[in-house]
């Protein structure tokens, strides 16, 4: 927070290394940070996808227009890339979840890996409830 | 298996070079040996003029950490055998001004530290004749963890939101206003959310988390900083909703 520390006339010749653009590449950890990052642009893709689908759902004629648009190879090869990042940003959330979390349950601390599990199987039954209402209807 | 190994260590002198360059060391590849007895073994029989930190040896007073082989690490906790056959670059610690060969400058974090009150704040001390302030040992589960840190700098070092932004308050800073909040002596919560919360403070943590990998002390700061995310936003929103009940 401060631009000058007060030591400066002891050390002038300080060397001040910069960090280059790329220096996320140079290390896994760093790079799946970009990653997940990035991700958010996939996520926000899907909401734009739902909200076509949803306009297109008016009759039955614009849906048959929207499911051809959907099978074009381009709009296909975008949402499989983008299931992968929502995938990797549900996963990489879900286990970085228990060290924002701290619950507590009858004095006792609940074990991290309880709440990375609470999470999962939140995720497999509200995607079972989905299904459901999906391929039942 | 190798006599000796090769030390790749950054060399800075301000008189002679204007940006720093590395000289190599054959070190005896001593199975007992971590990084800082080889540097010692340097200065003593090789090199007396290579300028490092260091004081106690094991791992408590935070003196010795530099980058080894590009990672943070207190050089007293790292073996030259960690390291294979080698060679080991030793370089000062990412992220900070180097002042001389491994020696950084740490001002920034002396400035810092100080403003999120590290200490027990109370509104009205109670008189001596009231006795100690009592803890069960559950009170003291709540912030050991954070009670741990030893000022290393390693989490600056690690954390690339400080490289990129140095006006982030960072890592240790915010574990150990944590460390004072989740204290049930303390309450001094509110004087620290006005410097935890701005942007530099926590909200300025996009959790890459490897804060938390390179603690040598395992303080998790990056949990600190989540979990002080959370209780920010929870006030936030408790002032929106109830504006008469204080501020």
């Amino acid at each position: 927070m401060t631009d000058k520390p007060s030591y400066t006339e002891f050390h002038p010749r300080w060397y001040r290394p910069r960090m280059s653009t790329y220096w996320w590449v140079k290390k896994r950890a760093h790079l799946a940070f970009i990653l997940r990052e990035l991700s958010s642009v996939f996520i926000g893709w899907f909401v734009v996808y739902l909200v076509l689908m949803i306009r297109a759902a008016r009759g039955p004629a614009t849906y048959q227009a929207f499911l051809g648009w959907s099978a074009r190879p381009i709009v296909v090869v975008v949402n499989l890339v983008s299931l992968a990042f929502v995938v990797f940003h549900a996963v990489t959330w879900f286990n970085l979840a228990p060290q924002a979390m701290v619950i507590h349950l009858g004095g006792k601390r609940v074990p991290p890996l309880w709440i990375a599990a609470a999470n999962y199987a939140a995720w497999v039954v509200v995607s079972a409830l989905v299904a459901l209402l999906v391929l039942g209807a | 298996m190798p006599e000796s190994i090769t030390l790749q260590v950054t060399r800075y002198r301000p008189e002679n070079e204007s940006e720093p360059v590395v000289q190599e060391y054959e070190v005896p590849r001593r199975q007992d040996w971590v990084i800082l007895d080889a540097l010692n073994y340097i200065k003593d029989t090789l090199d007396g003029t290579l300028a490092f930190r260091w004081s106690c040896r094991m791992g408590i007073c935070g003196s010795c950490g530099m980058n080894v082989n590009g990672e943070p690490k207190l050089t007293c906790a790292t073996f030259l055998t960690d390291s294979g056959a080698g060679p080991i670059r030793v370089e000062p610690l990412a992220n900070f001004p180097v002042v001389r060969d491994l020696v950084i400058e740490m001002s920034d974090f002396m400035d810092k530290l100080p403003r999120v009150k590290p200490w027990i704040v109370r509104g009205k001390e109670k008189p001596l004749s009231e006795g100690e302030y009592r803890q069960t040992p559950e009170q003291l589960d709540e912030y050991k963890q954070y009670s741990m840190c030893i000022n290393c700098m390693l989490c600056y070092a690690a954390c690339p939101v400080y490289g990129l932004d140095p006006h982030f308050l960072g890592p240790a800073a915010i574990a150990l206003a944590q460390r004072y909040n989740l204290d049930s002596r303390d309450e001094g919560a509110m004087e620290r959310r006005e410097v935890l919360s701005q942007h530099e403070g926590i909200w300025g943590c996009t959790f890459v988390g490897e804060c938390t990998k390179v603690c040598p002390k395992h303080v998790d700061p990056a949990g600190a900083i989540q979990r002080y995310k959370l209780t920010s936003a929870l006030e936030e929103l408790k002032a929106f909703l109830l504006p008469w009940r204080n501020r």
